[in-house]
């Protein structure tokens, strides 16, 4: 799977630094979230779903390759 | 070169346009916007013309337009004597970002902030007897008052207030008036009001920093926002947030989220209260969590779709901004229409989220929308815009539903609701900016049998 972020929709609030800290960090006075992992491995989908579930702005998008 | 400017709406025949319409009867002239003009219609407030989008296409053109391309400051003119010179609309971008920008709200504070919402209601309930009636309205404004000082500024501050500060808060969003487009300090009752209300807030804030430097504060109480400002003194050690300043930053930073959630959560009753079987569904989720002893927490007020369904479906029906303003800082085109440097763009909340390809029977109160496998308002991202969207969506919106799941899951635990009135007189009161509803709004509560 490969993050994609609505940089236009992301406004910082942390929820999927919450949920995902491995993969997400909103730095204290950052404009946008910082993506460590953007093809991060599978054993990590239930958090980065999480994530994508909870962001309260839906900024988040799993793209599934194949 | 030829234009193909936006069409103007009929009506609005006098001097100053369509804007004793817009004082009236907003939802008239946003609706015959769109059903005149299509997605792209006009509409004028003495000499200004406000094109108006509607429509998904237009709407994500309007959410995801940058500041220097659709400005949000200059657009609202009623809003800078309500919080003062100096504060938000009056300040520059970046100082408005970072106003606004309210570390507050993170995520990483909310769990906080739903034990504190939890308690606020179980003290206001408290007051109550086994059976009596309330105003919906008065109510949730004075609960809010108490949650939003609670969360935002500090529980030191919050535990200063009583009702007065409540009621003077409320006066002063009566003071939006659209009049305010052409003069915002137009001799009229509303704004004197509006004046009035503010002084007094002024002297309240003053009394209470007064206090503090008269009393030095407890070690073991948790220092405030109030503390954190008055702390900053210039180099003669006097304030450098004096009462004035402090009141307008406070008032400013509870603005946005005071009357939106106590209008929503008095919708909220009246729609679960006047649509068959709506209340039991959500009672019975509510209940589900009372009977496993879960409290309300964070975690527990994330699960609740059908409580979460029902607030969407309020929020949709009853949006508390019906219409929001930018200014084109540049020319520009969108849907083949053209849009001028200096006119107002508006997009609407109200008319956007009863469009019928996106909503089906868009009138109906119907929380299944949101329950499983049906999601209308992530389908329709650009339509259905209760808290706008984009850049500019409000940051305030997790925080609401999660306030406003906390206050249903205590008050619902606990009461039984019912109408105090016949189901259409419950109405909105549109004749001011900031949307409230027509009082009297009165229910009944009666607490649940073998509830404490």
């Amino acid at each position: 799977m490969r993050i994609e972020i609505d940089r236009d929709l992301c406004q910082v609030h942390g929820v999927c630094e919450s949920e995902a800290p491995d993969v997400f960090v909103v730095p204290k006075r950052a404009e946008t979230v910082t993506v460590l992992i953007a093809e991060p491995d599978e054993s990590l989908r239930p958090q980065v779903a999480a994530a994508a579930k909870y962001c309260p702005t839906r900024a988040i998008r799993i793209i599934e390759e194949d | 070169m030829t234009t193909n400017e936006a069409i103007r709406v009929s009506g609005g025949e006098g001097i100053d346009g369509h804007l004793d319409e817009l004082r009236t009867d907003p939802i008239a002239l946003l609706e015959r916007v769109r059903a005149e003009c299509g997605n792209v219609g006009r509409f004028d407030l003495a000499d200004r013309e406000v094109v108006l989008l509607t429509g998904a296409e237009a709407n994500e053109f309007f959410f995801r337009a940058p500041e220097e391309l659709l400005d949000q400051a200059e657009a609202y003119p009623f809003m800078t004597p309500v919080f003062g010179e100096g504060v938000v609309f009056d300040a520059s971008p970046e100082r408005r970002r970072e106003m606004l920008h309210n570390q507050a709200l993170r995520d990483k504070y909310m769990r906080g902030h739903a034990a504190t919402i939890a308690a606020e209601v179980e003290a206001m309930v408290a007051r109550w007897d086994d059976a009596g009636e309330i105003d919906l309205l008065d109510w949730f404004a004075e609960l809010t008052i108490y949650t939003s000082s609670a969360c935002l500024i500090g529980k030191r501050f919050r535990d200063q207030l009583d009702r007065r500060f409540a009621d003077l808060y409320h006066d002063l969003e009566r003071g939006t008036d659209a009049l305010a487009f052409v003069d915002p300090y137009a001799d009229i009752e509303s704004f004197h009001i509006r004046d009035r209300s503010r002084e007094a807030l002024v002297e309240l804030v003053a009394g209470i920093m007064a206090a503090r430097e008269a009393t030095p504060r407890d070690e073991a109480d948790e220092a405030d926002l109030l503390d954190v400002l008055m702390s900053i003194r210039d180099e003669d050690g006097g304030l450098r947030f004096p009462p004035a300043m402090v009141t307008g930053i406070f008032i400013s930073m509870m603005f946005a989220g005071h009357h939106t959630t106590s209008t929503t959560a008095s919708w909220m009753v009246i729609e679960l209260l006047r649509n068959a079987g709506a209340i039991d569904r959500v009672v019975d989720e509510i209940d589900t969590f009372a009977a496993q002893g879960e409290e309300v927490s964070y975690q527990v007020l994330r699960e609740m779709p059908i409580t979460e369904a029902a607030l969407k479906e309020t929020l949709r029906l009853h949006p508390p901004l019906i219409l929001l303003l930018r200014v084109a800082k540049e020319p520009f085109t969108i849907e083949g229409v053209d849009v001028r440097e200096g006119q107002m763009v508006g997009a609407s909340p109200w008319v956007s989220n009863r469009i019928a390809e996106s909503f089906a029977d868009p009138h109906t109160f119907d929380l299944d929308r949101y329950v499983e496998p049906r999601a209308e308002d992530l389908d329709n991202p650009w339509n259905w815009i209760p808290f706008g969207a984009g850049r500019h969506r409000c940051v305030g919106a997790a925080f609401a539903m999660m306030q406003l799941k906390a206050i249903f899951a205590v008050l619902l635990r606990d009461w039984d609701l019912e109408l105090a009135q016949p189901p259409e007189t419950y109405r909105p009161d549109m004749s001011k900016m900031v949307i409230q509803l027509q009082q009297p709004v009165r229910v009944r509560y009666r607490r649940r049998a073998g509830r404490s």
